[in-house]
């Protein structure tokens, strides 16, 4: 059990969840709640691998990745915003949208060889004793774009106006709707962009750091990881990091304890059973679980929590928010 | 363009048709095949040979009717299952798992033994029911405390435990319990077999190669149970106040807590019951995969059916026969993608029961 | 751009949403200079009509001039570029944020990059301009309802307005910051603003008003008409249409034994703050205690915790019996019925039938309980005979009940709570919101029960009604009892300076 390499895959598997998180926090900060995160990182795990094999640029299809997964999510701002309708159910069948896009659609995906996003490193910073080869050593570029991208993304929601104008949306839509902001611009917006790193998580996964189609084996879940972290990160992009390259450690840490015959001098009963493994797969659910309940109740105690206006439709004129 | 009227949409002031609800039911299933068809022609397929492929494979003959009707009874339960949890706002997204559960819990009156092998059939079977309703009662009663106490958001854990079920299952199926390595228990002595139509073949040669199982039976009687407690129960009273106005109820002093945590136990139950109900009627052991996700199609099934517990069994059988369909269409996430094309159109059709169409005549405007 | 003495010329305001006509051909017009009150009862149609002119709503028809311009408002921008400032009755404040980003929100400066601290300055120099004090910094949840009222106003005076138009100010103050608010507005009316006040309290508005428009079911039975000459009976008719009775029947009646006894109890409110400081009183059988104050002063907690819906330290006893810290099941059992103040979201269930909201207390006992179910066929007869008795105008008990009237929503509630013939009742705020009919409707209703020996805990932000109803008035300041007087000859100033904070000097 290498700690380093496991921090390494940690930073690598974490990068997915990250993208997919912060995209959840930003949606949900408008007060749109969007539980087809899993459907529409699968759709861009395939749309980005497809056109990435068929346009011979892994770049292209990452793009397309993105903007698929984004167009699915506007059918859910519109059914949610426009019509009303339940936040949680219309989530759920985009859910079964996407995943049956991208089933149907990707038929055959499997076992080809599209091209890539490379993995680089970065020069100077790779030679920093210890923390060099783990954090900037052989990584996708994907990884390096998720270091800059929480922190950016906590500076705009909180330091910038249209943050601000986020966040307002999210607590008390009235407010800005008599200030002259369009409530509905910005929740489709945001509703997009949620959908667009969704399908930037998927089109990670596939383009990038566990290479392949795999059909709904490709996301395995990560998706309600990515929603139950925003609730664990109580909606602050750099938590939502910092736990998603947890959480990436974790499952590395999970894999690498089936190996070794002896375990910290111990006889490692996982090598003497195989099956035992079943068990240390659960972790990461029930990690998640963990996860939720130290969320509820920070937010309980801290009395803040989540956006006020979050998954309630927003009317002009009616009482209440 | 200047017409002489104009196209209003406005809040409905005047109570909804009574047709409408079942009219945007019918409706959003018509266009989901609909677009599925564009789907299936857009990549190379032919829609309408599947259209009567799939109407001669699943309701053609007696024989694929009653698979149709397998198919259909865990949908049953498992709609039940989500009906009750969703009259309350609890989004039980576990009924997969609690589906798990109750097999492995049922199983184990054949593998431990939890009941002596020469036992007579009926006591056999009926451990096996209570302890498929216990096993999904235990699974369904985690999330809910999790949620009455601290509020932990019910979709994540239920989902979450779901993984864990299988998991745990897999574990026994491959080691302690496997049949000579295999990824399954030994089959199941006949004790435990759920009766089949199948079984009359002697009396009646009509009914040979029926697979149509008790399970069936099951799914009817809950049905009509849960009809029951929903239209004239005190409980069921309860269940809709809260699910309504948790604010309200709990101001009438009902005990919130307590509530949430039965309806998720009986919600689990009854999807456990349709886990026995698989492992017990068809495929006579505990294997990896018993379930074709009925737990997920089950949302589907009690969305469609308006939380309505007779409405959820015509909508399971048709369910049930997208699935016995569903195993011979290419592709196979056809099936998968015909269900959420379903459940948004039924979401986004519910705006016409809030809003209607009204056309004013621009002269009509002045008072 | 015609010069003219008007600031604002509403002509011939249709408005009319799915069902119900808002507002009939009303027209309206504001002076340069003028405070202007727009007078009705609660449904009248002002704040609709308002809201057109704020741009939150367009007409049906009808011309809107600004300062001699025609306008079209297609947004809540384009009102606020034309000068115009709403300050709601409702504040559309964002409760997580300061004082300075709420004023800032919507506008273009700062475009990117929010300085707040530069911006914090900016509306320090505001405050000193208007006489507005509050903490720029400071989280609006932070902030008492007068500061926040100060804040909307402030974010109508950052952005220029010289149109200002007040929803209902006076529902959340005392009566000296009401004096205060009205110094304000004659303040701003000298730096060359115009005024429109909206209210439905009649002493006020003949206090700073100089013209009026009185609205009645969304047609104005006066428009514009000066101050001078018009007696406070003439604008209540002007309002309702008939002759107003302004008190209601109070037969004199000797208080009996103590039926709830509260003792040194605080407790926390939502936002974990002390709402309620060792607070004690009493409630004696057949009288009703009435307790005045401005609201967020600890009324609604301590309507909580004696109905079991928050908890507290300290006793609070019915007949006796200790209560505290029970759920509210307990308060029920005890005889303890619950007027909530909030009626959509705590007292009824919006989708659920007439029938099924009446019912919500006693659908356990017989006839309408059943051992394990519940007899429809009886609860409908119950709830018809609620419906008559109560006067309750419904198409029928299968009726859902967000399809009711405030007044006939209130009526259910009150049905409901009486007809478990309680021997104590919580009212809290029962008349808010509701025309003078249901007004006076509920208001005969808790007379009536106080005669039948019933003790009632009156919380009201209308003194007027405390007043004519209660007893006793007791006033609570932040969390505390600043003082109990006898309803009967209370002076209302010093009720004021109770309900500002100062104590009543033992007797």
């Amino acid at each position: 059990m290498n700690f380093e390499i496991i921090l390494h895959s940690g930073l690598a598997t974490g990068t997915i969840l990250l993208f997919a998180g912060i995209g959840a926090i930003f949606a949900e900060r408008s007060g749109i709640l969007n539980l087809g995160v899993e459907g529409m990182m699968l759709l861009g795990a395939m749309a980005g691998f497809s056109v990435s094999l068929s346009s011979g640029n892994a770049w292209v299809g990452l793009l397309v990745a993105m903007f698929a997964a984004g167009i699915l999510s506007l059918a859910h701002g519109l059914v949610t915003i426009h019509f009303q309708a339940d936040q949680v159910v219309s989530g759920l069948s985009l859910t079964f949208l996407g995943t049956g896009l991208a089933l149907v659609l990707g038929e055959g995906l499997t076992g080809q060889n599209p091209p890539l996003i490379p993995d680089v490193s970065i020069p100077l910073l790779s030679q920093i004793p210890f923390l060099g080869p783990v954090f900037f050593e052989n990584h996708s570029i994907l990884v390096f774009v998720g270091y800059l991208f929480a922190p950016l993304s906590w500076y705009y929601i909180h330091k910038t106006r249209p943050g601000m104008h986020l966040r307002a949306v999210g607590q008390k839509p009235s407010a800005a709707d008599t200030m002259g902001i369009s409530v509905y611009g910005v929740r489709y917006f945001y509703t997009f962009v949620g959908g667009c790193l969704a399908g930037l998580a998927g089109a990670t996964i596939s383009l990038s750091v566990s290479p392949g189609w795999y059909s709904s084996q490709t996301t395995s879940g990560q998706g309600w990881i990515a929603i139950a972290l925003v609730i664990f990160a109580q909606w602050n992009p750099l938590r939502a990091a910092l736990g998603g390259y947890l959480f990436g450690a974790i499952r590395r840490g999970i894999l690498d304890l089936q190996g070794p015959a002896l375990l910290f001098g111990f006889a490692n009963p996982l090598y003497v059973n195989s099956n035992l493994g079943f068990f240390l797969q659960m972790t990461p659910f029930l990690l998640t679980i963990v996860a939720l309940v130290m969320g509820s109740r920070a937010a309980a105690r801290k009395r803040l929590g989540s956006p006020a206006a979050l998954g309630v439709p927003y009317v002009r004129g009616e009482r209440g928010h | 363009m200047n017409l002489p009227f104009s196209i209003r949409f406005e809040k409905r002031t005047d109570d909804v048709p009574k047709w409408l609800p079942a009219a945007t039911a019918i409706g959003s299933v018509v266009i989901a095949f609909l677009i599925s068809g564009i789907v299936l022609a857009f990549i190379g397929g032919e829609p309408l040979r599947v259209l009567k492929f799939f109407f001669e494979a699943t309701f053609g003959n007696w024989a694929v009717f009653s698979d149709t009707m397998v198919k259909a009874t865990p949908l049953i339960m498992i709609g039940l299952a989500c009906a009750v949890a969703f009259k309350m706002k609890l989004w039980n997204i576990g009924a997969e798992g609690q589906f798990y559960a109750g097999a492995f819990f049922a199983s184990l009156v054949v593998l431990v033994p939890l009941v002596p092998p020469d036992a007579p059939k009926v006591i056999t079977l009926g451990a096996m029911v209570v302890m498929g309703m216990i096993g999904g009662a235990i699974w369904g009663f985690f999330p809910g405390f999790l949620k009455a106490r601290y509020n932990v958001n019910e979709i994540i854990t239920t989902l979450m435990l779901n993984y864990v079920a299988i998991f745990w299952n897999n574990f026994w199926i491959f080691d302690k319990w496997s049949d000579a390595g295999f990824q399954m228990t030994p089959t199941f002595p006949k004790t435990a077999w759920l009766p089949r139509l199948a079984d009359l073949a002697r009396e009646y040669p009509v009914f040979s190669g029926i697979t149509l199982h008790v399970g069936v039976i099951f799914g009817l009687i809950a049905a009509v149970v849960m009809w029951w407690v929903f239209k004239r129960s005190r409980w069921g009273y309860e269940i809709n106040l809260i699910g309504d106005n948790p604010e309200a109820a709990r101001y009438a002093g009902l005990n919130i807590t307590r509530n949430i945590i039965l309806v998720m136990m009986v919600s689990g139950a009854l999807a456990g019951l349709a886990g026995m109900s698989e492992i017990s009627g068809v495929v006579h052991r505990l294997q990896e995969k018993i379930s074709a996700g009925y737990g997920f199609t089950g949302i589907i099934v009690a969305w469609l059916a308006k939380l309505n517990p007779f409405a959820v069994i015509i909508v399971s059988i048709l369910f049930g026969a997208l699935i016995v369909a569903g195993r011979e269409i290419q592709p196979a996430g056809l099936a998968y993608l015909l269900q959420g094309i379903i459940l948004f159109m039924v979401i986004s059709s519910d705006v016409l029961l809030r809003y209607q169409v009204r056309i004013v005549r621009k002269e009509q405007e002045t008072v | 751009m015609e010069d003219t003495p008007y600031a604002v010329e509403m002509k011939d305001i249709v408005i009319r949403f799915p069902g119900v006509l808002a507002n009939d051909h009303v027209n309206l017009t504001l002076k340069k200079g003028e405070i202007h009150a727009l007078l009705g009862e609660n449904g009248a149609g002002k704040s609709t009509l308002m809201n057109v002119l704020a741009g939150l709503y367009k007409p049906s028809s009808g011309t809107i001039n600004i300062h001699g311009e025609t306008v079209n408002f297609n947004s809540p921008k384009d009102a606020i570029a034309k000068g115009i400032g709403m300050v709601h009755q409702h504040f559309m404040l964002v409760p997580t944020q300061s004082v300075t980003e709420n004023i800032l929100l919507g506008l273009d400066d700062p475009k990117f990059i929010m300085n707040l601290a530069e911006y914090d300055k900016k509306i320090l120099a505001l405050q000193d301009q208007y006489g507005l004090k509050v903490d720029p910094t400071a989280k609006i949840w932070h902030l008492s309802v007068g500061e926040q009222q100060r804040v909307e106003i402030l974010k109508t005076l950052y952005r220029g307005a010289n149109i200002l138009i007040f929803d209902e100010p006076t529902a959340v103050l005392a009566p000296q910051e009401i004096d205060d608010l009205i110094q304000t507005m004659r303040s701003m009316v000298a730096m060359g603003k115009s005024i429109i006040f909206i209210s439905h309290k009649l002493q006020e508005v003949t206090a700073v008003a100089d013209r009026l428009t009185v609205l009645r079911k969304g047609v104005a039975t006066a428009e514009g008409i000066s101050i001078a000459g018009v007696t406070r009976e003439k604008l209540a008719e002007l309002m309702v249409g008939r002759e107003v009775v302004f008190r209601v029947e109070k037969k004199p009646q000797k208080a009996g034994d103590v039926v709830l006894s509260v003792e040194s109890v605080s407790a926390e409110n939502n936002k974990g703050i002390k709402a309620l400081n060792k607070i004690s009183l009493e409630l004696r059988k057949g009288e009703i205690l009435g307790v005045a104050g401005v609201a967020g002063n600890g009324q609604s907690e301590l309507a909580e915790v004696i109905t079991g819906l928050r908890p507290c330290t300290g006793s609070i006893k019915i007949n006796g019996e200790e209560v505290a810290n029970q759920p509210p099941s307990k308060a029920i059992k005890s005889g303890v019925s619950h007027i909530p103040e909030d009626r959509t979201k705590v007292g009824t269930a919006p989708n659920l039938t007439i029938t099924e909201n009446t019912i919500m207390k006693n659908y356990g006992e017989a006839p309408i309980g059943n051992g394990w179910s519940i007899n429809f066929t009886e609860a409908r007869e119950y709830a018809r005979g609620l419906k008559k008795a109560y006067d309750i105008l419904a198409p029928s008990v299968r009726t859902m009940a967000r399809k009711l009237s405030g007044g006939n929503l209130q009526k259910v509630i009150l049905a409901r709570e009486i007809s478990s013939s309680p021997k104590m009742m919580v009212a809290v705020q029962p008349t808010r919101g509701l025309d003078v009919g249901a007004i006076e409707a509920i208001q005969t209703l808790l007379l009536d029960q106080r005669e039948r020996g019933t003790a009632i805990l009156l919380v009201s932000e209308e003194l007027e009604e405390l007043l004519s109803l209660s007893d006793r008035i007791a006033v609570i300041y932040e969390g505390e009892i600043m003082g109990i007087v006898d309803a009967e000859g209370a002076d209302i100033n010093e009720l004021g300076l109770m309900m500002t904070g100062t104590k009543r000097s033992a007797q």
